[in-house]
């Protein structure tokens, strides 16, 4: 987690990507250092998700490329991110063997591993659904156990994917102090959203796609009061609108 | 109706007795299958698995042919397994046929399918759900693996469960290839029905009675397996 053998910063240059004949992504260009939270905005369809799966690797892109130039690149930069999907995968374990999984794939030894599961799981506050199946918790529950298994690798960049799309209030703001602390601790957040309120609350800087073309990249104050687009001023208004 | 209620108090006496002959039956049954299903087994689960995970030239080949091959007709894999082991065939030289090793091998080429076919398709449809993730975590070819079949074991032991109980209620290939040897290549099913053309109505109930409670026996394993599974790994 340490800033100087950090894998950041992250540099996107020309990337496109297409599926099924159809460009989905045009020419996106794109550094992002290690301080700053990063909210990837936009409406559905964007291409946000899609964005976030190819800065982690999951996908190839078409063309361009994606760049991890931090003095910290050592073997596969994979090894060093985590993400947390927009639907969390939950293996068909308790709650603590999700987490213990994720740990031996890191090649963290099985004596450590329980000790470092149980503090994951009391950050998200799910110390007392240690053993319950995961897929069993409610859906606000998942999402922070994926959290919590996210962070216990100590990845170097956090890649969060509509984190708490589906959560009541509670379960957002729970899900929004986990971000804060990840952060704090030096960990680089990369997150989608297009809800404008968590924007407000989390970002520093606002990655703006539409139609698959990233129109602004900007600090997040400048973004949310003045977008250059018009594009980003119809999004805000939507919102407002709403 | 009367020959049918006698028969049945016979079977029961038979039962009772645990009459040698009759034990050595049941035995060479058991035998013959949970052999012929572990082979079954250590071939259909790698070979299920790889069809899921693996893009290979053929796959889409291998796949339906799994399929296929779930449905064939055990005297005709008797058929072939005899061909091949008879006198004048490839590996008749082997001397293996008309002894339990031949119905191992007949009764593993009926299962193997079936565990691979359902192998293939259990794991692909966790493949599926799990791949982002595991693939995210830069899991291994290994440990993918690992953390699939782990985690659909549920689902594997009743695919497991289900060739068992094809072998074992099967009686084509085990009579073709085996040849119902009395002492040597009689099993439950041949038996059966050697003992119902024969008239012997007692010996033959009495030994439906104990395949029937095998299959039983088998149908509530996969029912408490599912249960077990939905309840402490919520499998649905
Ligand atoms: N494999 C694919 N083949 C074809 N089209 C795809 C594929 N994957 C994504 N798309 C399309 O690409 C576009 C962008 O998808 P993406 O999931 O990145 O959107 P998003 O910005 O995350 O939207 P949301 O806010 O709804 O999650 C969508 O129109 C989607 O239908
Ligand atoms: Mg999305």
């Amino acid at each position: 987690m340490s800033a100087p053998q950090s894998i950041l910063p992250l540099e996107v240059r020309q990337l496109v990507y297409e599926a099924g004949g159809t460009r989905l992504l045009h020419d996106i260009n794109l550094t992002l250092n290690h301080t700053q939270r990063t909210v990837i905005l936009g409406p559905n369809g964007a291409g946000k998700s899609l964005l976030l799966r190819l800065c982690h690797g999951l996908l190839k892109p078409t063309s361009g490329e994606i760049v991890w130039r931090g003095a910290g690149t050592r073997d596969q930069p994979i090894r060093h991110q985590a993400m947390v999907f927009q639907r969390p995968v939950m293996l068909r374990r308790s709650a603590h063997a999700n987490i213990t999984h994720a740990l031996k794939l890191r090649d963290v030894s099985r004596s450590e591993r329980p000790e470092r599961a149980n503090a994951a799981l009391a950050l998200a506050g799910l110390s007392d659904l240690a053993d319950r199946p995961a897929r069993l918790m409610s859906g606000g529950e998942q999402q922070r156990l994926a959290l919590a298994r996210a962070w216990v690798t100590e990845p170097d960049v956090l890649f969060l994917d509509e984190p708490t799309a589906s959560l009541d209030p509670a379960a957002t703001r729970a899900v929004e102090t986990l971000i804060e602390g990840f952060h704090a601790a030096g960990t680089k957040i990369i997150m989608a959203t297009h809800d404008l309120g968590q924007a407000r609350r989390l970002a520093d800087e606002i990655v703006f796609l539409n139609k698959g073309r990233l129109l602004e990249h900007a600090p997040a104050k400048q973004f949310l009061e003045r977008p250059d687009t018009r594009e980003g001023r119809a999004f805000i208004t939507g919102d407002l609108l709403w | 109706m009367n020959t049918i209620l006698n028969a049945f108090a016979e079977a029961g006496v038979l039962l009772a007795s645990f009459d040698s002959d009759f034990l050595a039956i049941v035995g060479l049954s058991l035998r013959v299958s949970l052999s012929a299903v572990l082979i079954a087994c250590l071939i259909g689960f790698p070979l299920g698995a790889a069809v899921a995970l693996f893009r290979f030239p053929g796959r889409g080949a291998v796949a339906l042919m799994l399929n296929t091959f779930m449905g064939l007709p055990p005297v005709v894999v008797g058929l072939i397994v005899f061909l091949i082991l008879s006198r004048s065939g490839p590996l008749g030289v082997l001397g293996l046929l008309f002894t339990p090793t031949a119905m191992i091998i007949a009764q593993a080429i009926l299962v193997t399918p079936i565990i691979a076919a359902l192998t293939r398709q259990i794991i692909e449809d966790l493949w599926g759900e799990y791949s982002e993730h595991l693939r995210s975590l830069n899991a291994g070819p290994l440990d993918t693996l690992g953390t699939l079949i782990y985690d659909a074991r549920f689902s594997l032991s009743t695919a497991v469960l289900a060739g068992f109980g094809r072998a074992i209620a099967e009686v084509g290939a085990v009579m073709i290839v085996g040849g119902n040897i009395d002492h040597a290549t009689r099993v439950m099913t041949t038996a059966i029905a050697l003992e119902t053309s024969k008239g012997n109505l007692a010996t033959a109930l009495g030994l439906g009675i104990v395949l029937l409670v095998i299959a039983l026996a088998v149908n509530a394993g996969v029912q408490i397996i599912n249960a077990m599974g939905a309840r402490k790994d919520a499998i649905a």
